[in-house]
């Protein structure tokens, strides 16, 4: 009695979908016109020579050759995959550690790990103006703090060589606690049995933590490292608030380097190649990070 | 009786004399219908700035006289710029009357077409208003605002100069003047440094783009002045521009802050205001942080003024402006030129000197002694704005690509300021990065 009706199914639901197709008709309209429709014009913006009250005329493939050649596009992206290394691993270790912490139970746990969580909370461009009067060489309290200690003054983000893992810095200042709370989550939900069965085979704290905790929270962790990854790519407004790429092009990313060229140089379809480029190497990077959960999880 | 001496009949004379055109003149003024376009609603998009503040503030002042509403915005200057160019762009802008820096956009603006030529109306006695006084504009304002074809697209609201201010306590505790040329400055500077008790001499700009109008006040001081020829040649690594990047490597360099290759205007201005800095020269809007006690510990006396130092060939400092211009497209020209009569008028521009808010383009606010006399800056300060007027000439070449030109050369700046660094090579290759971009830019003009 079961199979006939099990396979009468699929022709009732293609009849069921040929009269009720004009359904999906909205979502197909929103998704055609806030995302197909942005990315078309996109690429077709790349391929022309395209100025804000300058016209436009068409250039074809120039602008990708142009970014072949463009050596500070080139130390753009580099530097943008540096950012986002450190912005990715520090905040990942700290985040990992903070809920591993935050797990345990000891007094006023509840109000250290609000006091933790807060700095997610702030407004980027408000955090952002807040740490440059920080840096301030000459006036800055972290400066100020440094000798306090005994230790040399910091140029921070006034130096070439120190404005990026400064600028991680305020990342990991601001993003770890999300890192902290995904993996949190995954704590609270791994099953106790393992742990038991470790405590019974004589397995030490750190054994059962690489063996059993480390496992079992991966694709928490995955998870969280593809957030973050995204996240740390497409940062711009701290930076921007912070240095505008500066000093010099020492902390210009792709981001800074992008509007730039779009919004303050007007070049749009120079600015229109460069986002096809990135948008193709933040779908590199998320399909190997999606790849690598997959197997995770596998 | 009093007798009636020569000089009350002269007096009684020159009255009756002028009696006709006193007469004319409020005649005139009673017969211009302010009115005109009552219930029309003009839309204003401004640079957020203390003077949109003003103008924001007092605007009820204007719909009481037109019976016109107004809608003014105020964005960041940066995004401002942005969002008026995609709107002209787009052919459809969202506001009638748009606030534009003019050392920024002049040239894009006035390619483009964007805006009306206001000398029609400025002309025309129905739509202006006889006390407007047209004359009353300085004339360096008049010409910033005037395109290279003749068209006055826009109506100048404010003109910055780049002054120096020093702080008097440091040049006096050394028995320094107030030096009147750049290598004078450089002198008093090089003393006035004392990293120890963390003093310096100077501080200015070393971010890149934000640098390239400091470096311009010690261009214009040699043979050259400028950095594009009339022909439109860039002129960033000749020999004078070379001595001025030098005259500004060593600057910052030898008499400013560690880490002063990334001040914007904003460290500088705390660095000066908390006394760690003996000489600044930079824009004349910052008086009024200056001189608030809540902020600054130079308050009160302790900030002199003086014109921007001398070169070795001329004396110039550092002009940019600000100025109103009526949208092509708008539907409601009328009621926005007489939104600019009014912004642009001699109250608003009185309230902007008073205030600290600006230099107004207007030269009867710099007359105005009552005013001055009771305002909380310094004589001082009006005379170096007076003097200042005198020799400003454009801080920034007028091209499109201004931004772009900042940021190329303003790299080199920056890398300028680094020990050891090959000034003349860092402009070259500047020079060599910017030339096509103006090339292709002037191609499309």
């Amino acid at each position: 009695m079961g199979a006939p009706a099990l396979a009468a199914a699929p022709g009732r639901r293609r009849n069921y979908a040929r009269r009720y197709w004009w359904f999906v008709v909205p979502a197909g309209v929103v998704v055609l016109s806030v995302i197909l429709f942005p990315w078309a014009f996109t690429l077709f913006m790349s391929a022309h020579d395209w100025k804000i009250g300058g016209g436009h005329h068409f250039v074809g493939l120039d602008n990708y050759r142009k970014l072949l050649t463009d050596e500070r596009f080139h130390w753009a992206m580099l530097r943008t995959l540096y950012f986002t290394a450190l912005a990715v691993i520090l905040p990942m270790i700290l985040g990992v550690a903070g809920a591993l912490v935050f797990n345990r139970k000891f007094p006023l746990r509840g109000l250290a790990r609000t006091i933790f969580i807060l700095p997610m909370m702030a407004t980027p461009v408000a955090v952002a103006l807040v740490w440059t009067m920080m840096f301030h060489p000459q006036l800055g309290v972290l400066n100020w703090l440094l000798t306090w200690f005994g230790l040399p003054p910091s140029m921070w983000i006034y130096d070439p060589a120190t404005v990026i893992p400064t600028l991680v810095m305020v990342e990991v200042w601001h993003w770890t606690p999300l890192v902290m709370l995904i993996v949190l989550g995954g704590l609270a939900s791994l099953p106790q049995d393992p742990y038991e069965a470790a405590k019974i085979d004589g397995a030490s704290a750190l054994q059962a933590f690489w063996h059993i905790t480390l496992p079992l929270l991966a694709p928490f962790i995955v998870v969280a490292l593809i957030i973050r990854t995204i996240d740390a790519l497409k940062a711009f407004d701290t930076i921007y608030v912070i240095t505008q790429g500066g000093p010099g092009t020492s902390s210009e990313t792709i981001n800074i380097f992008l509007y730039l060229q779009g919004f303050a140089y007007y070049n749009m379809g120079y600015a229109s190649a460069v986002v096809v480029v990135f948008f193709l190497l933040i779908v590199a990077l998320a399909s190997l990070l999606l790849w690598t959960r997959r197997r995770v999880k596998a | 009786m009093s007798e009636i001496t020569r000089r009350v009949a002269l007096r009684a004379a020159a009255g009756l004399l002028a009696a006709p055109a006193l007469v004319e003149s409020v005649g005139a003024q009673q017969a211009f219908d302010w009115k005109r376009f009552k219930g029309e609603k003009v839309e204003a998009s401004l640079t957020a700035n203390p003077r949109s503040s003003l103008l924001i503030q007092h605007q009820k002042e204007f719909e009481e006289l037109t019976g016109i509403r107004v809608g003014a915005e105020a964005i960041p200057e940066q995004q401002h710029r942005q969002k008026f160019a995609i709107e002209f762009a787009s052919g459809r802008p969202s506001f009638d009357v748009v606030g534009i820096s003019l050392h920024v956009s002049k040239r894009q603006v006035g390619r483009a077409r964007w805006c009306t030529d206001v000398k029609t109306l400025i002309n025309d006695p129905t739509m202006t208003a006889p006390d407007f006084d047209f004359a009353d504009f300085g004339q360096g304002a008049v010409a910033y605002s005037t395109q290279a074809d003749g068209r006055m697209d826009t109506l100048p609201e404010f003109t910055d100069y780049f002054v120096m201010y020093y702080n008097k306590e440091l040049l006096a505790s050394k028995g320094i003047a107030v030096p009147k040329t750049f290598d004078e400055l450089y002198t008093a500077a090089k003393a006035l440094t004392d990293p120890s008790k963390q003093q310096y001499g100077f501080v200015g700009r070393g971010l890149r783009n934000a640098n390239v109008v400091l470096w311009s006040s010690f261009l214009l001081g040699t043979q050259q002045r400028d950095t594009v020829s009339p022909e439109m040649k860039l002129l960033t690594d000749t020999p004078d521009a070379v001595w001025a990047t030098e005259m500004y490597a060593k600057l910052m360099r030898e008499c400013g802050p560690p880490g002063s290759i990334g001040f914007n205007w904003n460290e500088c201005q705390t660095t000066f205001m908390q006394g760690r800095a003996a000489f600044w020269i930079d824009g004349v809007g910052f008086a009024a942080p200056l001189e608030d006690p809540k902020r600054s510990r130079l308050a009160g006396g302790k900030v002199g003024y003086a014109v921007s130092p001398a070169g070795p060939a001329h004396h110039h400092c550092c002009l940019f402006g600000t100025a109103f211009g009526i949208a092509e497209q708008s539907q409601r020209r009328g009621a926005s030129w007489y939104y600019l009569q009014w912004a642009t008028g001699k109250a608003n521009q009185l309230r902007y000197l008073t205030s600290g808010a600006g230099a107004p383009a207007r030269a009867s606010a710099f007359r105005n002694e009552e005013a001055i006399a009771s305002s909380r800056f310094p004589r001082e300060f009006f005379e170096t704005l007076t003097q200042s007027s005198r020799i400003a000439r454009p801080g920034l070449p007028e091209i499109v690509p201004v931004t772009e030109f900042r940021d190329t050369i303003g790299t080199a700046l920056t890398n300028a300021i680094g020990a050891g660094a090959d000034i003349p090579a860092e402009l070259k290759r500047a020079t060599d990065a910017f030339r096509p971009v103006l090339e292709q830019s002037e191609r499309a003009t």
